[in-house]
């Protein structure tokens, strides 16, 4: 039975899902490279992206793209506004704080949620010229798969021509080797860095939407996901856009694959893969050595 | 009272703040008359709510636990999101050998649940202790889900998702029954192991060696300089501390009578995490002060409103990033010395 599955469909799945992993994580790799700030939430945003995505689709008969604007745009405002009253009074405190005030914010994403929408798990309604199936010549698979793998592409073009072509590009990655060089040169780093905030925290809401269809969407998500995010983030490298993408097709189609061969206990090997790439590469696939 | 009126003899004053700062230094690490307090309220705990002993045991237990914890992060700096799994080690360790009826004396499980717990943490001490940051925080969660991984897929062994119910302890010292209606022994037997492993800590934390590790926390680099063997005293705190976290779930699996995946969770993590910090890291009373407040409210809220209580956790926690700079204890120092500046 197993060998009847074309490897193809295989690394497609494994594709999609990797990618909607990057879109989530790509935020939080830049803010953690950027600031150094241990942003455990980041999963929260993606939640609550996701829920104002599929909301605004069940409810108040949102299109699809229209939704996902939203979504984005959303989590990003909300972002912001914590940034300014809550993340930015701990810049300079140490890790343990941090971890303590986002695992808080978790908490008050994941009852908010439960109080206000329900516990129930929220359903994702494709658009129906999404819904079906597409034939690309050596195999038919899945529209919305296919179009989630173009899109992440479209997003890793898109940052990385923004990060190597763009003065505010050129601006992070200054900051990200070196933060107090970047500071003396007169890089405004708190303004970058809210402006990266925003973006990541937007891009996290719009793969909270756009993955609903493999990670589901419930008050769990924020936690039940948050290992995965860390890891694609650690392996990639922080504040490396690309070892993100590589990292999270990586896990993506290594998960998927597992999954199918090994459906009990698979997940070993990914923790395992993990520690050993970790132990190997301390900063991360991509990431630069930090003195 | 002006200045020139009482010239200062440089030498007199230098004198009169050393001997000051020499006193202090020297008395540190004598008992205080407060230091008795948590013991006698523990003590009175036993006779005056015999209907909570259940809840006592778990209390002490998730102290031993968050003290385990503070030596590896409070004290050295370690930044650890993985430490259930020695908790896990030793609790599967105590499950194992009364599960498969090969050893179940009470207090030699526990000896070797710590060996057990010890073992890993030396291993894995060994390995991980080279990196910092977010990469040791993803090195010991990974190290954490690898051994959880492990214990489910062992299914014949570990009972799996399951786990391993009703162990079959055997009476302490012959005598005394572990009774799951009446939890009398487990209560003052985790209060004699808690007291005996407070005790350790206590001793090891004002030690030469203990300030070493406040050393490492506080400047890296500088211990390095002066030749102190950094890497070598980690790992000694590291293999410690798992040590004593495998007792406490040695002795978790002991007084609850079963074992199952929920030793080696992330959640258990995180939770002994949220409770060191909530009370105060790198301080010996922390882990009790985050212990008690986390586990009262939990106990009493968390049944009848869980979304409440997760709500009210939430800002909880916010509120004491945002405001204290080290938890519950690190507040009550705050206002004790605005209280005493102001009595002045």
């Amino acid at each position: 039975m197993i060998a009847g599955i074309d490897v193809a469909s295989i690394l497609l799945g494994g594709l999609a899902a990797g990618t909607v992993l990057f879109i989530v994580s790509v935020g939080l790799s830049v803010t953690m490279g950027l600031m150094g700030f241990v942003n455990l939430a980041h999963g929260a945003f993606a939640m609550f992206g996701g829920y104002v995505i599929v909301l605004a689709m069940n409810r108040a008969q949102f299109g699809f793209a229209a939704a996902l604007a939203f979504g984005l745009v959303a989590t990003a405002a909300l972002s912001v506004v914590l940034e300014q009253f809550l993340y930015r009074r701990l810049y300079r405190a140490g890790e343990l704080d941090q971890v303590l005030l986002t695992i808080g914010l978790i908490f008050i994403f994941m009852a908010t949620l439960t109080i206000l929408v329900g516990p129930q798990s929220q359903p994702l309604q494709l658009p129906p010229e999404l819904g079906g199936q597409l034939n690309l010549g050596f195999v038919q698979y899945r529209t919305y798969s296919l179009f989630l793998i173009a899109v992440g592409f479209l997003i890793v073009c898109g940052i990385w021509l923004a990060f190597e072509r763009t003065r505010i590009g050129a601006q992070i990655r200054a900051t990200v080797d070196n933060r107090r060089m970047a500071e003396a040169l007169g890089i405004n780093v708190d303004r970058l860095f809210t402006i990266t905030f925003a973006f990541g925290s937007g891009m996290a809401g719009l793969g909270g939407g756009l993955g609903a269809e493999f990670l589901g969407l419930d008050p769990q998500y924020a936690l039940k996901y948050l290992v995965y995010f860390l890891i694609v983030v650690s392996v990639g490298g922080l504040g490396s856009v690309v070892g993100v993408y590589y990292a999270s097709l990586l896990l993506g189609v290594l998960d998927f694959v597992l999954k199918l061969f090994l459906p009990k206990g698979g997940t070993i090997f990914i923790y395992a893969l993990t520690i050993l790439i970790l132990l190997w590469r301390p900063q991360g696939l991509f990431g630069r050595k930090t003195t | 009272m002006s200045v020139e009126a009482t010239p200062v003899q440089p030498g007199s004053v230098v004198l009169r703040l050393d001997n000051q700062a020499a006193r202090a230094l020297v008395r540190r690490h004598y008992l205080r008359w407060w230091e008795t307090l948590p013991w006698l309220a523990a003590a009175a705990f036993y006779f005056a709510f015999p209907a909570y002993l259940g809840f006592g045991t778990a209390l002490l237990i998730t102290i031993l636990f968050a003290l385990s914890l503070d030596l590896a992060l409070g004290y050295a700096g370690i930044v650890t999101l993985g430490h259930a799994a020695f908790f896990g080690a030793g609790a599967y360790t105590v499950g194992l050998l009364a599960f498969h009826g090969i050893w179940t004396e009470p207090i030699t499980s526990l000896l070797l649940a710590a060996i057990a717990a010890a073992a890993i943490g030396l291993a894995s001490g060994l390995v991980l202790l080279r990196t910092q940051g977010l990469t040791l925080l993803m090195l010991t969660l990974c190290t954490m889900a690898l051994l959880q991984e492990a214990a489910n897929m062992a299914h014949n062994y570990t009972g799996g998702f399951d786990g391993l119910p009703s162990l079959d302890i055997a009476p302490l010292f012959g005598k005394f029954e572990f009774n799951p209606l009446y939890p009398d022994t487990q209560y003052l037997y985790t209060l004699a192991i808690l007291l005996l492993c407070f005790t350790f800590i206590r001793a090891l934390v004002y030690s030469p060696f203990g300030q070493s590790l406040t050393g490492i926390r506080e400047n890296l680099l500088r211990m390095h300089a002066i030749g102190a063997p950094v890497r070598r005293r980690l790992v000694v705190c590291y293999t410690i501390s798992a040590a004593i976290a495998g007792i406490a779930g040695g002795l978790w699996a002991q007084t609850n009578a079963y074992v199952n995946l929920s030793a080696l969770d992330l959640d258990r993590a995180a939770t002994v995490l949220i409770i060191l910090i909530l009370g105060g890291y790198g301080r010996l009373y922390g882990a009790f002060i985050g212990a008690v407040a986390y586990l009262a409210l939990e106990h009493f809220l968390a049944r009848v409103y869980p979304t409440a209580w997760q709500l009210g956790l939430g800002l909880l926690l916010v509120i004491v990033a945002l405001y204290t700079r080290n938890g519950i204890l690190g507040l009550g120092e705050v206002l004790w010395r605005r209280y005493r500046r102001a009595a002045k």
